[in-house]
């Protein structure tokens, strides 16, 4: 299925050239007729078929190598384009299959684990504990009780995709950590989730951003499982993976503790447009 | 039991196409090839994202099958017959040029559809998915190492990773829509060999 190399042995004369003169008078398979009845060379299997001809296959795949370097080179641009585009043609999509294009707009499900157990109001809980004076654990109308903010911001992953301007709603986190009494040796909070793997943290003072929300509500309708309901993060400013879900357990910790994709080699403060080697918008 | 001298081979003789060597690096690489298109699918669409989960396990294969996406073919160039099989894809004579004429006018008459070995259509399919694998292995070497180069080029390589991905599973799916259309075509690539009937009909200037 490949093409074949320059280096290829038994192709030391290139007949593209040498060749050329003689076409006109279709040089290319004049032995054939006398093939079969030709007693001298009956046995030269794979190869009586016309030496000679353009090495076009070589050309077609070093042409499409310099394509894709050229795409390369070029991306930038013209994803800023496709992208103006494809978001627009998006917008007035009733099948959503623009959605799967790249960069077609859209949320992307991503979950690192095999599989993540439904929670609803019955069995919904969020722990507050770790470096705190008043430890507790919320249900879901408890955080549906406290107070609700609301804030408009585009979405960014770090793998590309934005969907602009999504609606995110639930209660600062400040809010909460103000409630538990954070003591003063605390430094930063870890988050944990149901899904039983993934984890999250951002140092106190991230932590109590007016843009950092316990979200319960997205695009104005109660978080589903897919999207990592009944209650996820939500880190404005910085990229979505911050925005844990499912979230279940919020500790105050004395130090930053990596996350998930942290151990893995991203960003631990991943603001949008200024980390992770990305120039996207900012968010926040 | 001597046949009339002016009958040739009985009809229904089969007539050799591929050596082990040929079949084994096709049928490796498209195993690989089916990997990566499967996990590439798990990744990307969402409704199979949230069947299957486990992201980060399904890169890994994804990566790991698209390493050796490369490695039958460069096994196989220690066979004499892959090799010269290469050569034929490589090198285009007249009669490709009549083959790639009569297919952009959707000529479907055999006079006007000459083929050696292969035909016009199946060599530019072998250079082009040849040089788009090595595009999609050098686009995701950049994704996947992304400290080895300034980090603007992730963005750059996922750009062209993504829409040649595209690109590749729309013409694999005519690569193998065409052979799920002609089993002795695909009876070739299995058992080595193919009738004479239709060798001479698809391949009526291969000299076997």
């Amino acid at each position: 299925m490949n093409a074949e190399r320059p280096e290829d042995p038994g192709q030391s004369e290139d007949p593209e050239r040498p060749k050329e003169p003689e076409r006109p008078k279709e040089p290319e398979r004049p032995k054939e007729p006398e093939r079969s009845d030709d007693p001298e060379r009956p046995k030269e299997p794979e190869r009586s078929e016309d030496p000679g001809g353009r090495p076009i296959g070589r050309r077609v795949f070093l042409g499409t190598l310099g394509l894709g370097a050229l795409g390369l080179v070029t991306a930038p641009v013209v994803q800023r384009g496709l992208e103006g585009f494809l978001g627009a043609v998006a917008g007035e999509d009733p099948t959503g299959l623009t959605g799967l294009l790249p960069n077609g707009g859209g949320f992307r499900y991503y979950s690192v684990a095999a599989s993540v157990p439904h929670r609803t109001a019955a069995d919904y809980r969020l722990t507050v504990d770790g470096l705190v004076d008043r430890p507790r654990g919320y249900g879901l109308a408890d955080l549906r009780a406290l107070r609700q903010t609301r804030l408009v911001r585009d979405v960014q992953c770090v793998t590309g995709w934005r969907v602009p301007g999504t609606p995110f709603e639930g209660v600062r986190l400040a809010d909460l950590l103000d409630a538990a009494g954070v003591r003063s040796s605390a430094k930063a909070v870890r988050f944990t989730c149901f899904d039983g793997t993934y984890s999250e943290s951002l140092t106190l003072e991230q932590a109590r951003r007016p843009d950092v929300l316990v979200a319960l509500r997205m695009q104005d309708k109660d978080i589903g499982h897919d999207h990592g309901g009944p209650v996820r993060l939500y880190v404005a400013p910085m990229y979505f993976y911050k925005s844990a879900k499912w979230l279940s357990g919020i500790t105050v910790t004395d130090r930053v503790r990596p996350g998930y994709w942290e151990n893995l080699g991203y960003d631990v403060d991943a603001w949008v447009g200024r980390s992770n080697g990305r120039s996207d918008d900012p968010t926040g | 039991m001597t046949p009339p001298a002016e009958t040739p081979a009985p009809p229904d003789a089969r007539i050799r196409r591929f050596s082990p060597a040929e079949r084994w690096v096709h049928r490796l690489t498209a195993a690989l090839m089916g990997v990566c298109v499967l996990t590439a699918a798990v990744l990307y669409i969402p409704q199979l994202a949230v069947l299957v989960g486990r992201r980060d396990l399904v890169v890994r294969v994804h990566e790991l099958a698209g390493v050796a996406l490369p490695v039958p073919v460069l096994l196989g160039l220690a066979s004499r017959a892959f090799r010269a099989d290469l050569r034929f894809l490589n090198r285009f004579g007249p009669h490709d040029r009549l083959w790639l004429r009569a297919a952009l006018v959707r000529d479907k008459r055999r006079s006007s559809r000459p083929a050696g070995k292969f035909n016009a259509g199946q060599k530019v399919y072998a250079a082009w998915i040849a040089g788009a694998s090595l595009v999609m292995l050098g686009t995701g070497l950049l994704m996947w190492f992304t400290h080895l180069t300034p980090l603007v080029w992730r963005t750059s390589a996922t750009f062209v990773h993504d829409w040649l991905a595209l690109t590749i599973g729309v013409v694999l799916a005519g690569h193998i829509g065409m052979a799920l259309a002609d089993p002795e075509s695909r009876r070739g690539l299995r058992t080595g060999t193919v009738s004479r009937q239709w060798a001479k009909r698809e391949h009526p200037l291969w000299r076997p």
